[in-house]
């Protein structure tokens, strides 16, 4: 749970100027805000890739327009009647809604890639840190089922700090919930790729994100069960720096692959053709 | 150890004991004393125990003479074989398994070895599993499925492991795999929490058709320390956070996260080993004789709608 509460990272200024620069919020370069887009928010000078809100993600792994959304009215309630210091949690959800224009850290439908239709979930982490809510995991059950019925390969985005702990055990109780929906795919033999981007940790990383047929990284995500700051704290022990990145997993044999933003909607294509030529 | 709330029936447990040494020094007959003054110990125990806040039961669930997975083995099961390693790696002292009887019944058993003695302590890691644990757990549960018996999990964690090693070895991948398999197996699964269930680290061999609690276990997202770190900025207020995060067997049964409590002798399971480890052993053949009357076609199925039904949301 440690990241919660790590460094606030720089978000992207785009300078007034104009409009027409992005300083990358890790190398600090100026990039042409045309170019910046056009590459999907991944620097040209340090390959930093800068995180997408789901609607972003939508757009660069679908088909123009092809996205239609299903159990968006699904959303977070108050199980426990959580407060803490800085107020309820039903205020901290108006308020992340209000923001983000989001109604929980999850969107789930349908949609094609080059033609070829998938159901797909996209988790958001301007969302209580994407973490894993009722509402949440309701949306990825739900979407994970709709693909098992209709017989479409699921893709699942994730990024998320891990569990909502505002919902206490019911948050945790949908590591289980989203796993059995991930388990009935792989019964009905209904392909599942997961791709895990910065940062996802805990209750996701420890459920349904590493469950993929193929599971895809974004390079440089941090990608963990424990949060380093909390392994450094608690356990003393001195980390190597490429730590929980995506190069790491992939070395250690959790990942198939990594792959970049430029060429992510080619390869899911191109495994999808595999997958359909019987 | 004793919480501060106990401190009455301490003392009035030490008037006792006192009357009952002067009784046999000098043949005095006290025992009308003695009945009288057990009889009030009773009903201030009853007293005292119904009213313990959720950061009270949490000691009681880390208490250190909290019955551990070697005594249920021992007072509870008539049989067990431990089976050892994940065939990958290695073998994980914190999470171990095997062969075991209750009753007439035969079942895998699974759970955290958190340790007795110091030493026993260190070896076990102090019940944090590392990713062998789980990946031996997935191993005996597959092997449990294949010859149609039942698994009992007995949960007592803080948390799993989480240091350097385990990530390199993928900790949150071996978690999810149990989580994902333990979904779908088509043999009855039980899982009774019987000290700390502690997040995902418990979970991972958790999923269950029956899932019981001992009546002052507990089972959270996050430890309340931790909690308390990140939502107020102080550690000091875990036991606020206990309150807020509904951690005891009561909340977790309303909530319906739960299915059953099993009530420990009063004042604690720490206080009686045996009678704890009965009513374990009661609430378990009870419940491992309803779930085996379950065709085995459909015990996965029920599973999947019972985790289905797991949330809230609007």
């Amino acid at each position: 749970m440690g990241w919660f509460t790590r460094t606030e990272r720089q978000n992207v200024v785009v300078e007034k100027k104009e409009d027409v620069w992005v300083k990358c919020p890790s190398c600090s370069a100026h990039i042409f805000k045309e170019e910046w887009d056009k590459s999907f928010m991944v620097c040209s000078q340090c390959n930093y890739h800068d995180r997408m809100t789901c609607d972003e993600r939508l757009a660069m792994l679908l088909d123009d327009g092809s996205f239609e959304e299903r159990y968006g009215k699904v959303t977070a309630s108050d199980p426990l009647k959580f407060a803490d210091a800085t107020g309820t949690y039903a205020a901290k959800i108006d308020a992340v809604k209000q923001q983000t224009g989001l109604s929980e850290a999850v969107k789930s439908g349908t949609g094609t890639i080059n033609k070829t239709k998938v159901a797909i979930s996209v988790m958001d982490f301007r969302f209580v840190g994407g973490s894993l809510s009722s509402g949440a995991g309701e949306r990825i059950f739900l979407a994970a089922c709709y693909a098992q019925r209709h017989e479409l390969p699921f893709v699942m985005v994730s990024t998320s700090g891990g569990a909502r702990m505002q919902e206490g055990i019911i948050s945790l109780m949908q590591m289980a919930k989203t796993c059995a929906g991930v388990s009935r795919l792989h019964k009905a033999k209904v392909p599942y790729i997961s791709i895990l981007t910065d940062p996802t940790f805990g209750g996701v990383s420890a459920s349904y994100a590493l469950m993929g047929d193929v599971n895809i990284a974004e390079p440089g995500a941090l990608i963990g069960f424990a949060g380093r700051r909390v392994i450094e704290q608690t356990i003393k022990e001195e980390l190597p720096a490429d730590f929980q990145t995506a190069e790491y997993l992939l070395s250690h044999g959790f990942l198939d692959m990594i792959v970049k933003r430029a060429t992510m909607k080619d390869i899911l294509h191109r495994i999808l053709l595999y997958w359909h030529s019987k | 150890m004793s919480l501060d709330c106990e401190a009455p029936v301490v003392k009035l447990e030490q008037e006792i004991e006192e009357l009952k040494k002067k009784a046999a020094g000098s043949g005095a007959d006290l025992g009308k004393e003695i009945a009288s003054l057990e009889k009030k110990l009773l009903s201030l125990k009853q007293e005292v125990y119904s009213k313990l806040t959720p950061w009270e039961q949490v000691q009681l669930a880390r208490h250190p003479q909290r019955p551990l997975m070697s005594d249920y083995i021992r007072l509870a099961f008539s049989e067990f074989i431990e089976l050892h390693g994940d065939r990958l790696f290695g073998d994980d002292p914190s999470l171990i398994g095997g062969f075991a009887m209750i009753d007439k019944h035969r079942v895998m058993l699974l759970g955290f070895n958190k340790g007795g003695s110091v030493e026993e302590k260190v070896k076990a890691n102090f019940g944090m599993a590392h990713p062998e644990g789980y990946r031996k757990a997935l191993r005996l549960v597959k092997l449990a499925e294949k010859y149609g018996i039942p698994v009992v999990s007995l949960i007592d964690t803080p948390a799993a492991y989480p240091g350097a090693a385990a990530e390199a070895r993928g900790q949150a991948e071996a978690i999810g795999h149990c989580i994902m398999e333990m979904t779908s197996v088509e043999v009855p699964l039980i899982a009774i929490i019987t000290g700390e269930g502690g997040s995902g680290g418990a979970l991972g061999i958790a999923v269950a058709d029956t899932v019981m609690m001992l009546s002052n276990a507990i089972y959270s997202v996050i430890p309340p320390e931790g909690c308390a770190a990140i939502l107020w900025k102080d550690s000091n207020k875990a036991p606020v956070a206990a309150e807020a995060l509904k951690i005891t067997a009561k909340s977790l049964l309303e909530l319906r996260v739960i299915d059953q409590i099993i009530p420990e002798p009063l004042g604690g399971a720490h206080r009686d080993h045996a009678a704890t480890a009965a009513a374990l052993k009661a609430a378990l053949v009870t419940s491992l004789a309803s779930l085996k009357r379950i065709s085995r076609g459909k015990l996965a199925g029920r599973r999947l709608d019972k985790l289905a039904a797991m949330g809230r949301f609007k």
